[in-house]
């Protein structure tokens, strides 16, 4: 079968020139290309136009770094099942949840036929989170625990029903769909670049650069124009700068919960020593605003690069210092190890994506296998792969990234500081305006902190973008969490859930 | 002396609260809160009224009053160093031990009434962790008696009773054992985390959820009695090693539980639930190791 392949740095691809193959190819070769670990699904949505309903697929290739396009169609009001692609690759049960639960799309054999976050303009109106279907088992032993629907900590809206006997957690079943803003439908319904930029930054909060770049690297494919070296540089900073914010944080986070005080207040300390940096240079403690398309508002100058540099610096020393004492501190390794695990192959199988998959042994990573920017020119990444998949991999694999990024905004920032000690800015301001490719789709593949963020805009023949898909890497992930506490304690949920920290904004759009 | 006793009761469990903050916040480099913030919190709490689910019955209403009332009793027949406890009669030990069991029983039973899921859980842990602390506390108060030949705390304590040098090492080991039922008993780190929010991991805490104002103050005001009963048994029987004196008991009390659990909640994470069992089964037994070995010394002292 025919997939159109492009990579992560090409322009945009023309509608026309997407492969538009029949079901049963698609369904054959997407099945065989899937059993093999290289290949995974960042995206799969549909798309209706006129009355055609067409889907579009980007397939991964993580060794060789393509991607590839393929799509199907069917009439909008045809009501034929579809065989469905996740009875083989459970990996795929989000994106055909979505599609059924958008357009009514009937997928047979499908083994978790539920709603996935109740967009206001579902096919079923009848489907609501009252009558939402929850996993039962039944016997004299079983209690059910319900947690939520909001989360005690950070207030955001999550229904997770355990089914324990006594304290073990048998099944954990994880709703969300509560905080669908129709984020997608807003990207649609304005024409105006710079709302849309705002919108991106939104997504998830605490992946605010990573969605900003991953949607103004849709948007720059479209306009197919070059940009400065300097801007791609800028990017990654501020978006490694993200990554170790929240991997120190979560560090914290995980401390709080086994009730270390230290490493708490020292993380947090930490955390907020890198999120004031973000906004020394940019006015905004999650770096909202930093990214726009094709320029900046807030370019670098010498005195904040090294204002930033001596920071990270002080930060990655620090860090350091706590990851250290965690590492070697017998209680905590008690508490965080053989703990939550999820082995290679389920992680493999549920296509679970970022930081995750790599403690389990998965080395998924966009900055490896599909870079981008400067990771793409200056920068070459080796991902860090732990192989327990428990909640001290997690914890180690974010220890190991946030040195990492440390040491690439030091490298990036010495690159900065030798080429413009002296001189003007070179990045330019942001062009809102710039003419977009008629009837094409581009695609922006970012390793965001928590894993791969996908945003896929398409455009109308009049250039304009008339549609938006996210995928956020907590899509994939929250099933991951519900495996990992399979047979725990209950009293572990805390901790393997931290040990994830996915989000309920970016699932729920 | 009676009065002074039952005031020093009173100030040990009136400052523990605020010197383990104090320890915590400084270990965290922070200033910490005001030293008798709790007690502004507990008048708030006083002054509140009380909002019950409509699904619970009387005897949700009356377990925080049973709490207090049996810690209070409990804590009546502590003596502080050599001064003489309110209340004391032959077999108070027994009686102390079993006034607070009462206490936890009353409060199970409540956490039950409400129903939710949380707290039955927590009112299952409650339940298994105190029927595994009370061989421990039990084969303690066991040791002393056997030392002394008494069984109320007021003989026990008196420095006429006390036996000779040969027993230090036993009175040392049970204060251990002693030192560590105040972690259990009042729900600190590694057994129970009493600050955490996570309803999941909680022991004691998740029992009282549905509990404010007046009745939660009650609850809270048990659970300091309860920790300072704990630490002055743990003090009385350091201090009965080397000098059992009234102006060495109650700060000893204070200092043990204060530095000790504000030093292991700032360096150490909690246990994982399960493992709890395995550390109170260890504490329990030490305590019968020491039980064995004030036995064992008394058997050679009667051959001799």
């Amino acid at each position: 079968m025919n997939w159109l392949i492009t990579d992560n740095t090409a322009p945009a691809a023309a509608l026309g020139k997407i492969p538009e193959v029949s079901y049963a190819d698609f369904y054959n070769d997407l099945a065989a290309k899937l059993a093999d670990v290289r290949y995974h699904v960042a995206h799969y949505f549909a798309l209706p136009s006129g009355d055609r309903l067409r889907f579009f697929c980007l397939l991964l290739d993580d060794n060789t770094g393509q991607v590839l396009l393929a799509s199907h169609a069917m009439g909008y009001h045809d009501e034929t099942a579809l065989p469905s692609l996740t009875a083989l690759h459970p990996a795929l049960h989000p994106f055909e949840r979505d599609i059924a639960e958008r357009y009514g799309v009937r997928f047979d054999s499908m083994p978790w036929p539920k709603p996935l976050r109740f967009p206001f303009d579902r096919f079923d109106r009848s489907s609501s989170m009252d009558n939402y279907p929850f996993y039962t088992m039944k016997g004299g032993s079983l209690h059910e625990v319900n947690v939520g629907p909001i989360h005690a900590g950070i207030i955001e809206p999550g229904a997770f029903r355990f089914i324990c006997n006594g304290e073990q957690v048998l099944h954990l079943e994880i709703a969300l769909g509560y905080q669908h803003r129709g984020i997608e439908h807003l990207f649609e319904h304005t024409d105006n670049l710079l709302r849309r930029m705002c919108l991106a930054e939104t997504v998830a909060g605490d992946s605010a650069v990573a969605h900003a770049t991953a949607f103004a690297e849709a948007v720059e494919k479209l306009t197919k124009r070059e940009r400065p070296a300097e801007l791609e540089r800028e990017r990654t900073v501020a978006l490694e700068l993200e990554r170790m914010a929240m991997q120190i944080a979560d560090t914290g986070a995980l401390s709080m919960d086994v009730g270390y005080q230290l490493g708490q207040v020292a993380c947090e300390a930490l955390r907020t020593l890198t999120i004031n940096t973000t906004q020394a240079w940019c006015g905004n403690r999650f770096g909202k605003g930093l990214v726009r398309p094709h320029g900046t508002d807030h370019p670098l100058t010498p005195e904040k690069a090294r204002m930033i540099r001596r920071n990270v610096g002080e930060i990655a020393r620090r860090y350091a210092e706590v990851c250290r004492d965690i590492e070697s501190s017998p209680t905590l390794l008690a508490r965080f190890e053989q703990c939550g695990i999820v082995p290679r192959e389920e992680m493999q199988r549920i296509g679970g994506v970022g930081q995750a998959a790599r403690a389990s042994g998965l080395a998924r990573d966009i900055r490896t296998s599909h870079p981008w920017a400067s990771f793409a020119k200056c920068l070459h990444h080796r991902s860090i792969v732990q192989q327990q998949g428990d909640v001290m991999a997690r914890l180690t694999e974010r220890c190991r990234e946030a040195a990492q990024s440390a040491g690439y905004i030091d490298r990036l920032l010495e690159l900065y500081e030798q080429k413009y000690a002296a001189g003007p800015t070179p990045c330019p301001a942001p062009d809102y305006t710039a003419a977009l490719a008629p009837s094409s789709l581009s695609f922006g593949l970012v390793e965001g902190w928590r894993g791969e963020t996908c945003h896929v805009a398409v455009t109308d023949p009049e250039g304009r973008i008339a549609a938006v898909r996210i995928k956020d890497p907590s899509l994939h992930n929250w099933l991951a969490l519900a495996l990992a506490v399979r047979g725990e304690g209950i009293s572990d949920f805390p901790i393997c859930n931290k040990s994830f920290n996915l989000s309920y904004c970016g699932h729920d759009l | 002396m009676t009065l002074l006793n039952t005031f020093l009761l009173l100030a040990v469990a009136l400052a523990t609260p605020g010197l383990i903050n104090r320890i915590r916040a400084r270990l965290a480099g922070r200033r910490g809160i005001r030293f008798m913030q709790h007690l502004y919190d507990l008048r708030l709490r006083l002054r509140k009224g009380a909002v019950y689910s409509s699904t619970t019955t009387a005897l949700f209403r009356t377990a925080p009053s049973v709490y207090l009332g049996a810690a209070i009793v409990a804590a009546l027949t502590i003596p502080v160093g050599d001064l003489r406890p309110l209340l004391a009669f032959e077999g108070d030990l027994v009686c102390m031990a079993y006034t607070l069991a009462l206490g936890r029983f009353a409060l199970i039973l409540a956490a039950m009434d409400t129903g939710s899921a949380f707290e039955g859980m927590g009112a299952s842990r409650e339940a298994l962790y105190g029927a595994l602390v009370e061989p421990a506390l039990m084969l303690a108060g066991g040791t002393l008696a056997l030392l002394t030949g008494c069984t109320s705390f007021a003989r026990i304590f008196d420095p006429a009773v006390m036996p000779g040098a040969q027993f230090v090492i036993v009175l040392l080991l049970t204060a251990y054992v002693l030192v560590k039922i105040v972690f259990t008993e009042s729900g600190r780190v590694p057994v129970d985390d009493p600050r955490t929010h996570l309803e999941l991991t909680m022991i004691h805490e998740v029992m009282c959820l549905d509990y404010c104002g007046v009745d939660l103050a009650m609850i809270k005001m048990a659970g300091w009695l309860k920790t300072a009963l704990f630490s002055l048994l743990a003090a009385d029987t350091l201090a009965a090693a080397f000098c059992l004196r009234w102006w060495i008991a109650a700060p000893l009390a204070l200092l043990l539980t204060g530095v000790s659990v504000g030093v292991v909640e700032s360096t150490q994470a909690r246990n994982k639930l399960v493992r709890n069992t395995t550390f109170i089964l260890t504490v329990a037994a030490l305590a019968a190791l020491a039980f064995f070995t004030a036995y064992l010394l008394q058997l050679n002292i009667g051959l001799a």
